[in-house]
Parts: C-alpha cells; sequence; structure tokens
C-alpha cells in the first residue's frame, strides 16, 4: 500500500475514533462535567490545541492528481507524488534555489530573483522550501510523535501496571524490579541507546520514547489498581459472582481512566520536547520542529542572519507545548477524584 | 418463649480466620492477629441473627469469611449441607448467589462510574439471570419499586442520590440474584437515624416477603433489639454469648454482655441498679489474654479465669463462654 493511502486510512480511523470517544463521553455526565469545565477554565488552550489537531489531521489527508491509481510516480517529480491539504494552500512549484527572507524578491545570497517573489510569508531554507508551509507540516511530525508513543506507553503501562497491582506478589514483585531498573537508568542514555539499536524513522524512536516513558504511569496505575483492589465495590462485585477478569475491566480499568488521561496530557509535551533533544543529537525525525531548530544553529552565525527558521520552528513549537500543558493542568485539574469533587 | 426448632440456613462451626502479622526486612510472618478464633453460630432460614461486639472483635471478619471474601485458616462453614469453607472457584460460584452482603458505607459500595441499572444487573449478569439485556432491566426496575426507588432514576450515577437511596441501591443489588442469606455489615451504622429507621423497617418487610435470612453484624444495639431474633456476642474473636434477643437484653448471661449492655446510651437515664459498662480497651487480638478472654476487663473475675478457658455453657437454648454460668458451679 502506498504510504499516502494507509496514511489516509489511520487518519480516517481515528478521526472516527475520536468521534466515538467524545460521543462516548457526552453520555457520561461525568465525563460530560469534565469536558466543559476544561472548556470554561482553558478556552483558548483548548482552541490552540483543537487547531494543531486540526491542522496535522489536514496534513494528513493526501492524495494524487490526474495520475492513474497504480501506475508508477516517477521519483523525484512532483508529478505524481501524493500532496495533503496543507501541501494543496502552497502552489505545487513554490521552491526557491536557496535561502530568502520573509517576503523577500530576491535571494539572500547572489541576489537572483525569486520565482515566487514576495510570496514566502516565513522566507526559505537552504534549499528554498517554503518555511511556513515546513513549520505547518511541522504539526503533524509533534503530534505523531506524541500520539503514537501514548499509543504505546498507555496500554503498556495498563497492561503492566494492573496485573502487578491486581495479581501482586512474585508478579509485582518482578514488574516492580523491572520498573526501578528502569527509573534508574538515564533516560537519555538508554535512548540514545535504543535508537542505535532500532535505527532511526518515527516509529523506531517512538518506540524508544514508548520504552523509556512507560514506567511513571505504569507506577501510578499500579499504585491505584492496589487501591482499588481492596474498595468496597470490588468486594461486592466479587460476592456478586463477577469473574475476575471482568472485575478488572469493568470496574477497576473505567477506574483509572481519569488517571491516564492526565498522564496523557501531561507526558505529551514531554515527548514532542524531547523528540527536540534527540534531534539536536542528530537522531530526531524528519520534517520535525526539532530538525529545524537544530538546522537552524548554524545559520545563526551566518552574515546576514538567517532567523525565521529558527523564529517560525520554534514558536510553533513553543505555542503547542505551552497550549497542551495548560490543557493538562485543567485536566489534572477537572479529573483529579480530590480536586474534581466540587467541580461536580 | 421457644422457637420452632429447624436445621439452621447457615451453621458456623469452629471457624478461625487469622490475618499474618509481617516485619522485618524480608517481611518474615512474625504473629497473627486472631481475628476470629474458634467462632460457632447458626443463622436459621428466615430469622436474623445479630452479631455484636466492640470494633476489632473481628465481627466483620465473620462476615467476610463466611461470604469468602477471607479464607479462614480452620473450622466449617455449613451453608445448606455443604462446607463453604472447602470450596473455591466454580465450586464455590452458585453458593455466591445465594449469600449476598450489604456493606456499612453504600458511598463506596457502588463503583462511582456505574449506573444503577448496571450495577443492579451486574449480579444478574454473573449468574445468567434474565434471558437478555431488556429482562434484566424490566428486573432492575422491579427491584428498584421492591427498595421503595423510583425506577425512572436507573440511569443515574450513585453520586446523584443521597446515603439512604444509595443504601437502598445496595439492598437491590443484593436481592438481584435471589439470595437466600444476606449478611449485612453495619449496613445503617454510617446512616442518619430516621433514614436507619427506614432501611430497617425495608430489610425487614424484605425478609417477610422473601424468607430471608439475616446475619446483621452491628455494634448497636438498639439496632439489635429492632431487627435481630437471636443475637451473638463477641468479644476478642470469639462468641461469649448467644441467645434470643428477649433474654439476652433482659437477662445477659456473660459479664461482657452485661457490661455492653449498661454502655449503650438510654433514655431512662437514671436507671438505677445497672451494672457499671466495660472499663479500658480491649487487648490485641494478636496477643490474647490467657484463660477467658475477658478476665483482663471483667467486674466479676476470680481465680478460675485466668488459668483456663470457659467452654460454651448451654444457658436456656442460648449460650455463654462464663464460668459463672458451669452448671457444675463456678469455681472448681
Amino acid at each position: 500500500m502506498e504510504p499516502h493511502v494507509l496514511s489516509n486510512l489511520i487518519t480516517a480511523a481515528l478521526a472516527i475514533l475520536l468521534a466515538a470517544a467524545l460521543l462516548r463521553a457526552r453520555r457520561d455526565p461525568l465525563w460530560r462535567g469534565a469536558g466543559r469545565e476544561l472548556a470554561r477554565r482553558r478556552p483558548i488552550a483548548v482552541s490552540v490545541v483543537a487547531l494543531y489537531v486540526l491542522i496535522a489531521g489536514l496534513d494528513s489527508i493526501a492524495w494524487v492528481d490526474g495520475h492513474a491509481p497504480g501506475a508508477k510516480a516517477e521519483s523525484g517529480t512532483l508529478q505524481g507524488q501524493a500532496r495533503s491539504v496543507i501541501d494543496r494552500l502552497f502552489p505545487a512549484d513554490f521552491q526557491e534555489r536557496s535561502y530568502s527572507a520573509p517576503l523577500a524578491t530576491h535571494e539572500l545570497y547572489g541576489e537572483e530573483p525569486l520565482l515566487h517573489p514576495g510570496k514566502h510569508l516565513l522566507g526559505t531554507n537552504m534549499i528554498g522550501q517554503d518555511v511556513l508551509h515546513l513549520t505547518l507540516k511541522g504539526a503533524r511530525v509533534a503530534l505523531v510523535i506524541g500520539g503514537l508513543t501514548s499509543a504505546i506507553v498507555i496500554p503498556l503501562a495498563l497492561l503492566v501496571g494492573v496485573s502487578a497491582g491486581w495479581v501482586g506478589g512474585r508478579l509485582d514483585d518482578a514488574v516492580f524490579f523491572v520498573m526501578s531498573t528502569l527509573a534508574s537508568m538515564p533516560t537519555l542514555l538508554l535512548l540514545i541507546a535504543l535508537i542505535m539499536a532500532l535505527g532511526t524513522g518515527t516509529t523506531q524512536v517512538c518506540l524508544a520514547l514508548g520504552i523509556t516513558g512507560w514506567v511513571g504511569l505504569a507506577r501510578l496505575v499500579r499504585a491505584e489498581t492496589f487501591k482499588i483492589r481492596e474498595l468496597d465495590y470490588v468486594q461486592a462485585a466479587r460476592v456478586l459472582g463477577t469473574s475476575e477478569l471482568r472485575i478488572v475491566w469493568r470496574h477497576v480499568v473505567p477506574n483509572l481512566m481519569h488517571l491516564v488521561l492526565i498522564t496523557f496530557a501531561l507526558l505529551f509535551s514531554g515527548l514532542v520536547l524531547s523528540e527536540v533533544m534527540l534531534s539536536w543529537l542528530g537522531i530526531g525525525i524528519d520534517g520535525s520542529w526539532g530538525r529545524m531548530i537544530d538546522q537552524a544553529r548554524s545559520e545563526l552565525s551566518r552574515e546576514p542572519v538567517i532567523w525565521w527558521n529558527l523564529l517560525a520552528s520554534s514558536t510553533a513549537l513553543f505555542i503547542l507545548i505551552l497550549a497542551v500543558n495548560q490543557v493538562a493542568d485543567a485536566v489534572r485539574d477537572v479529573l483529579d477524584p480530590r480536586t474534581a469533587l466540587e467541580a461536580l | 418463649m421457644s422457637e420452632a426448632v429447624s436445621p439452621p440456613l447457615l451453621r458456623v462451626e469452629g471457624l478461625e480466620t487469622y490475618f499474618p502479622i509481617r516485619s522485618g526486612p524480608l517481611r518474615r510472618i512474625t504473629g497473627w492477629v486472631r481475628a476470629a478464633d474458634g467462632v460457632d453460630l447458626a443463622v436459621p432460614a428466615g430469622k436474623t441473627l445479630a452479631l455484636v461486639g466492640e470494633s476489632g472483635c473481628g465481627k466483620s471478619t465473620v462476615g467476610r469469611s463466611i461470604l469468602r471474601l477471607e479464607q479462614p485458616r480452620a473450622g466449617r462453614i455449613w451453608f445448606d449441607g455443604v462446607d463453604l469453607a472447602t470450596l473455591a472457584g466454580r465450586a464455590l460460584h452458585p453458593y455466591r448467589r445465594r449469600i449476598q452482603m450489604i456493606l456499612q458505607d453504600p458511598a463506596a459500595a457502588l463503583d462511582p462510574r456505574m449506573r444503577l441499572r448496571d450495577a443492579i444487573a451486574e449480579g444478574m449478569q454473573a449468574f445468567g439471570i434474565g434471558a437478555n439485556e431488556a429482562e434484566r432491566t424490566e428486573r432492575v426496575a422491579e427491584l428498584l419499586r421492591q427498595v421503595r426507588l423510583d425506577p425512572g432514576q436507573m440511569g443515574r450515577y450513585p453520586h446523584e442520590l443521597s446515603g439512604g437511596q444509595r443504601q437502598r441501591v445496595c439492598i437491590a443489588r443484593a436481592l438481584a440474584v435471589d439470595p437466600e442469606l444476606i449478611v449485612c455489615d453495619e449496613a445503617v451504622s454510617a446512616l442518619d437515624v430516621s433514614i436507619q429507621a427506614q432501611i430497617l423497617n425495608l430489610l425487614a418487610d424484605l425478609q417477610q416477603e422473601r424468607e430471608l435470612a439475616y446475619l446483621f453484624i452491628t455494634h448497636d444495639l438498639a439496632v439489635v433489639r429492632h431487627i435481630a431474633d437471636r443475637v451473638a456476642v463477641m468479644y476478642l474473636g470469639q462468641i461469649v454469648e448467644e441467645g434470643p434477643v428477649e433474654r439476652v437484653f433482659a437477662l445477659p448471661a456473660h459479664p461482657y454482655t452485661r457490661g455492653l449492655l449498661a454502655a449503650a446510651p438510654s433514655l431512662d437515664a437514671g436507671a438505677r441498679g445497672r451494672p457499671a459498662p466495660v472499663r479500658g480497651d480491649p487487648p490485641s487480638p494478636a496477643n490474647p489474654p490467657a484463660g477467658c478472654r475477658f478476665h483482663t476487663r471483667c467486674p466479676d473475675v476470680f481465680d478460675r479465669c485466668p488459668r483456663e478457658s470457659p467452654p460454651s455453657y448451654a444457658v436456656g437454648d442460648g449460650t455463654s463462654r462464663c464460668f459463672l454460668c458451669d452448671p457444675e458451679g463456678p469455681s472448681r
């Protein structure tokens, strides 16, 4: 399957899942109340996050123009390449030969006239790509890093944490040992080693981030499961003849979901920032803001200074992280049982 | 007064449930809390046995052992001719349906993320009662009516209800599987006095309608008088006195029972000639006193008490673990 078709399918599936989750949450007064409270407390941050999600979503839907399906496209040419909705906001050949400043009419070096004078709102980079375009495309990469890693971390942490907390005994001892061992290794060292072993690439980097990132949530889940296990409603379920597996599924996991959501929101920005750090070390993901920032590093020492690349990518990153953190704090306030009780 | 003699629905014999005390870096077992240490009791079908005692005396452990939420280390739990203490897993499952429980705190006993309908239908699902969801919903509505709640509330969540309403939901949930015995562990202790009376009356009505037996665990003697047919008084993991409520309240045979009755606040204040309430705190169940367990606090203690452990002597159609009730005379 061609990559863009896969991407379209995944995007569609995620959109359906998101819609289903939202619909389900709307029917549950606890979640509905929390959602309403979240929108009331942080309307701007929530909108900003939604905007990033929208941009990333639009960048994930791509198709090929005037091109019979199945026919091989010539590599390297624009013809026959899938272009996303975001790509289509820009002309197909929206590229110069080299650096140009924002809204410039000539190249920065050599004074050659640009192909699209005055059109590059945020200038172009070393190989003449439009910086605004690249920045917008970076949103998708950032969300993929946070999303895919969370998709690895959350099920893993839930599985490990719940089974350790529920079964206890030897299994718990073993899990606890693994978690302590992982937690006592320097994260950065472990990340570099994992990426060395797994290779670079989006999936591999996310996998590495996932392997280093699941311990915190698993610990929380384990402790909470320990607590829930002794609660009256679990005992009542047992007396009512409910099987252990069903008790875990019907009583334990739903009562952990607030914890998972809080951790996801807090984890997300950390993951995006980790990728920036990895890019700086040269093991990041192509097309990420981290890569753009990394490239811009050397450009700052040029004369005249090339600032637009760095400014665009780091501002986009900063706004996303700020908004996500604000939403995460609000999510915690709204869902944490200790503070949530007042909200309900 | 005498009761019709029929084999009891539940008979507990010599029940021992200990909890390990672990200490040290290796978490080695260094001692045992003897929460239930040789408990005998019987609950007749359709009747109520109240199990009373101070907090920490092990009365909840007895209830939890009967429900097999704790594993007893010794003793027999005869229910309808079968020893539940030896059953586990699949073999135990059918008996779960016949013994249910109601707990003290209805807010904790209901999953906050579960609607009332699903909470009440949970046991039905586990036992395959009702052919489909619609039929179960129908039954849930009927159960809600039986506990005097509006069936229209079945889509609600526990936090939307009051304490009394929640306890009614817990009762409906227990009734959903048609039990024969319900272990009520301090089932009304957390409720307002006015609500307490409502719930007790509801339980009494349900007992009449459904021939239910209750093991009613409580520390509240007023509640015992209200609901129970027989009462068992527990002290430090043992039943010290058992008998019909009227007899035990009028003529307590054991000094501990007398002390408990004296300690209960009463409206006829100034009643003279009442014995003094029990003094001091109970000893640790990890290290119970030798001889009679009550001798450290007993007002009637004499030389035999610290030396020997009293057996259960017959008193009327009940029992008492006190040498004063020895038919051969207290001192020997």
